[in-house]
């Protein structure tokens, strides 16, 4: 059952091959088992996930069941849900039990998912190793002494290890793409305003998108359809139709116009990257794309305005945990200054903290214009170039990643080469842009990815661009050995 | 040396929605502690604050009042700063562009002279919680129940010279927030407030001088003396050779003193940008021409009204004009009466307001109707009754509640206006001071105020006064 895909699990579960029950006992077996040497979870929702299972054979014993009853998921722990633990990987927030639903959360659950867990990330999303959180680092499946990419590692380590077929996760400036290319498997930034921000702890509001890590484009896309649509909870959310992603996958690629970024081809990137990138065009253009190169002259500017944009929006964020309604509050505390200090002190790591400095000195009067106010305007050039290159082109593709996972404490001293990770993902969230990265091959027996970016409410083109590159390759299929 | 005063308000005004700015909490003051907090009102993980569209409605009939340009695009931004009744660690404000900016309020001075107050511009923010220390010694308790109820914030341009201008700009502003029916303007429970500027420079002067800000001053009254106390103070600074610090006090009302709270070295760095977890407020032409056609009759349309339409004094129509309520009032009694609008103007604004102000009671809570009113006028217009025995009864209606006529029937009140009762007394009078008969006769014209005192005291105050003067005149020419 675990090698299932969520299409598959769907119909295996309606045609009673196997219970609800079933599905998930087996799953939760294979999640205990792992958590030693992976360290995917953070918390492991048994009885919630049993009881919520048993509700799915009764609703499909009774023939009336939403889409995707029975299907097993986690959930990365930025997600609020009610009589959950919610922690962010945070100390902060290590004990915090939300009082309600994200919208995410309340939407899976009325589509009939059956939620096993929630997942292990960097702290407060902020991190592309996973080797931020509290509650420990998640390894790669594919090899042990690697990360997973950030900083949905938990989610991502998850689907790849077939501990689930398909979970949560957001992304900021890339904590989707990059651990679903660092973990060999599918994942979607849905168009900022696609998905309700409603009950997922914000890092950077302007950037954070909820979307799917999956082990394909097919079961992303089903997922996709039941998270999507406007939410009156979330006015960043978006008035507009969900389409049916599943029915558009198959379109031919015939006239898909394909930009390559000559700004992709840097410096940085692994040529075994960018041979398998280019081996994986040809195969598109075998299908009837058309290439052709476009330039996005400030991109090269995307992670400067990033880490700029993204601190700030936390510095302000974060505010709220302060050790006087919920979370972490230290012992004892003097006084006022006192509780604020130790409490945050005590509660934040070192990640969070080094944003939270900078991006409140991005904002302080006198550094406001020079940083904040530059960062913003760049932001907007940079959007200004992708939507040009929309005018010529369908989609923009590159690597996901400029090397295949890095090994755990190698880039922990420098966060600067840290950052660096995300220079391909990080247009796409300053620029609003729906990006999925699907497995394009091996580097070393460690997994690579492409990334397709479109126009906004493109999903259903990268789903359908996704889906028949998948139909040509099995990339997507492979496992790590251990895991098979 | 002469010194000038200069003036600046920020006029807080809680606006009257249903629910709060961000979220669907109640807005109704007086609840038990944190019952009217949601999680949005908490701050808590992943929550979202969605825009109460009744706050920019009103924020906007405001603008249009004042005369002031409504933003097309507007923004709300964070303030950032650490308090433990600020649940976000920051304040959802607006901050370079507001909804409302460049307007004015004219306000009328006692004395009859007229001040234009430029309003530099008015935003939309959520108000904070309160911290509670009373029966909690070494604690502070939260209560969240006002974090996020919606606020404008009315900025005046530093046009103010007195603590007098100052009030008065206050309570029109008071006036006109009630008149929109956007404030309760209930100023006990805080939901009309202000923070004044205050410096002094000498008169000549072009360059303001070092201002202090005195926070959150809940009264008129306060106000005036905060301010007065505030002038003084700096005087005494400067003219003792020291120099005004700018910093934030606060309004002592016990001791009437102001005390420094933290100087601007101490002062917060608000990091304000814009929240990325609302859009713009967008309005197009046709929203803000809806709204202009729905605004009601303003306190200056309705006082430039009363002067004209019943030929009141500027002040006097400022004065019934002060609330919709009282003018209300004022025109149910013309109305009733059927003309005489300068004796009910004199009425309303004199002896009526003077009972309500003793009894602490609003216009809605008279213990005399309109119609009421209307039937005692009629009887001194009638000449039932003179002026001065009106007011006896009067205050007999304010007590017990009965008619005029009744009051006037059952203590015998009616004026004497038959000649043959005026006449014997004044014949009686005129028996029993011989003396001062022959002094007047002997042309000591000033007795005759005598004579008038002492034939009305002998008609118990009833006689027609004009009737009297006329009787006296003939008689006492012999």
């Amino acid at each position: 059952m675990h090698s299932e895909t969520v299409a598959q699990l769907k119909e295996g579960l309606r045609a009673r091959r196997y219970s609800a029950v079933e599905l998930a006992r087996s799953l939760l077996a294979r999640i205990e088992r792992a958590q030693p040497e992976l360290n995917a979870f953070i918390s492991i929702e048994t009885e919630q996930a049993l009881a919520a299972a048993a509700e799915a054979d009764r609703r499909l014993a009774a023939g009336n069941a939403p889409p995707l009853t029975g299907v097993p998921i986690a959930h990365k722990d930025i997600f609020c849900a009610a009589g959950s633990r919610t922690t962010c990987g945070s100390r902060m927030l290590a004990n915090f039990v939300s009082p309600y639903d994200a919208t995410v959360v309340a939407r899976l659950r009325a589509a009939g998912a059956v939620v096993l867990g929630k997942t292990n990330m960097d702290e407060f999303a902020m991190g592309s190793s996973n080797e931020n959180s509290y509650f420990g680092p998640v390894r790669n499946p594919w090899d042990l002494t690697r990360v997973p990419g950030g900083s949905s590692g938990g989610s991502a380590a998850a689907v790849a290890a077939r501990l689930v077929p398909a979970a949560t996760a957001t992304d900021t400036g890339g904590s989707i793409r990059q651990p679903a290319a660092l973990c060999g498997v599918t994942g979607l930034k849905p168009t900022y305003g696609r998905v309700s921000r409603y009950g997922m702890i914000a890092f950077a509001s302007s950037l954070d998108q909820a979307g799917v890590l999956a082990r394909s484009a097919e079961d992303v896309a089903l997922l996709l359809g039941a998270m999507a649509g406007f939410d009156a909870r979330d006015s960043t959310s978006v008035e507009r139709a969900v389409p049916d992603y599943v029915a558009g996958l198959n379109q031919p690629l015939r006239g898909l116009r394909i930009g390559l970024l000559k700004e992709f081809f840097d410096a940085g990137l692994d040529p075994n990257i960018e041979v398998l990138l280019r081996t994986a065009l040809e195969q598109l253009r075998a299908q009837g794309a058309v290439l052709q190169e476009v330039s996005l002259p400030n991109l090269p500017l995307s992670v400067p305005t990033y880490y700029v944009v993204a601190p700030a929006e936390c510095s302000s964020n974060l505010a709220r945990f302060d050790g006087v309604r919920f979370g972490h509050r230290c012992e004892n505390p003097r006084d006022l200054k006192d509780l604020y200090e130790r409490s945050r002190g005590e509660g934040f790591g070192p990640e969070v903290k080094r944003r939270i400095m900078t991006g409140t000195y991005v904002l302080s009067a006198g550094y406001y214009d020079a940083y904040y106010l530059k960062a913003q305007r760049v932001r907007a050039l940079i959007a200004a170039d992708f939507a040009r290159a929309f005018e010529t082109v369908d989609v923009l593709i590159s690597p996901t990643t400029p090397t295949a996972a890095f090994e755990l404490g190698a880039k922990t001293s420098d966060p600067v080469t840290m950052y660096l990770n995300d220079i391909y993902t990080i247009g796409a969230n300053l620029a609003g842009l729906p990006a999925i990265s699907i497995p394009c091959g091996f580097v070393n027996a460690l997994p690579a990815g492409l990334q397709i970016v479109g126009p906004h409410f493109a999903e259903e083109r990268l789903l359908n661009v996704a889906h028949r590159y998948q139909q040509e390759s099995d990339w997507h299929q492979r496992a790590p050995e251990a895991y098979r | 040396m002469a010194w000038e005063t200069v003036i600046g308000l920020e006029i807080h005004a809680q606006l009257a929605t249903h629910s709060k700015i961000f979220s669907s909490s109640s807005t109704t003051f007086g609840a038990v502690p944190n019952a009217q907090a949601n999680l949005v009102d908490l701050g808590y993980p992943g929550v979202l604050p969605v825009l109460n569209g009744a706050a920019v409605r009103m924020a906007v009939m405001f603008g249009l009042a004042i005369g002031a340009q409504i933003a097309p695009r507007s923004v709300f931004a964070r303030k950032n700063y650490f308090y433990p009744d600020l649940p976000k660690g920051y304040q959802i404000s607006q901050y370079e562009l507001p909804i409302v900016a460049g307007g004015h309020m004219d306000i009328v001075l006692e004395d009859g002279s007229a001040r234009r107050i430029g309003i530099t511009r008015a935003h939309l923010e959520e108000d904070a919680g309160k911290s509670l220390h009373e029966g909690l010694p070494g604690l502070s308790g939260i209560d969240l129940n006002r974090a996020g109820t919606p606020l404008i914030e009315i900025v005046s341009e530093p046009d103010m010279r007195t603590a007098k201008e100052a009030v008065a700009y206050m309570k029109k502003i008071h006036t006109l927030v009630r008149y929109l029916r956007i404030c309760d303007g209930n100023m006990q429970e805080g939901s009309f407030r202000c923070d004044a500027n205050v410096s002094v420079r000498q008169v000549g002067a072009e360059k303001l001088g070092t201002r202090a800000e005195i926070k959150n001053i809940n009264s008129f009254r306060y106000v005036e003396k905060a301010i007065n106390f505030e002038v003084a103070r700096q005087i005494e600074v400067l003219e003792g050779g020291g120099k005004v610090v700018q910093e934030t006090r606060l309004y002592d009302p016990d001791r009437g003193e102001t005390r420094s709270m933290r100087s601007k070295e101490e002062a917060n760095d608000y990091r304000y940008f814009p929240d990325p977890d609302l859009l713009p407020v967008e309005l197009d032409a046709e929203f803000i021409s809806g709204l202009a056609a729905q605004l009601p009759e303003l306190p200056d349309q309705k006082a430039q009204r009363f002067a004209s339409q019943y030929g009141l004094s500027p002040y006097d129509a400022s004065v019934l004009t002060a609330s919709t309520e009282l003018a209300d009032y004022y025109e149910q009694v013309v109305r009733e009466l059927g003309g005489e609008p300068k004796l009910a103007a004199n009425w309303v604004a004199g002896d009526l307001s003077g009972f309500l102000n003793r009894d602490g009671l609003e216009i809605g809570h008279s213990r005399i109707a309109p119609a009421a009113l209307a039937a005692l006028l009629a009887r001194v217009r009638d000449n039932t009754i003179s002026g001065k025995i009106a007011k006896d009864v009067f205050e007999a209606m304010w007590q017990d509640q009965q008619s005029a006529d009744a009051i006037i029937a059952a203590r015998g009140l009616q004026q004497i206006t038959d000649d043959g009762p005026i006449k014997a007394a004044i014949a009686a009078v005129m028996a029993a001071n011989p003396g001062q008969l022959a002094d007047y006769r002997a042309g000591k014209d000033k007795l005759f105020g005598f004579f008038v005192g002492q034939a009305m005291k002998a008609t118990q105050g009833k006689a027609n006064p004009a009737r009297l003067n006329e009787l006296l005149k003939q008689l006492l020419g012999g």
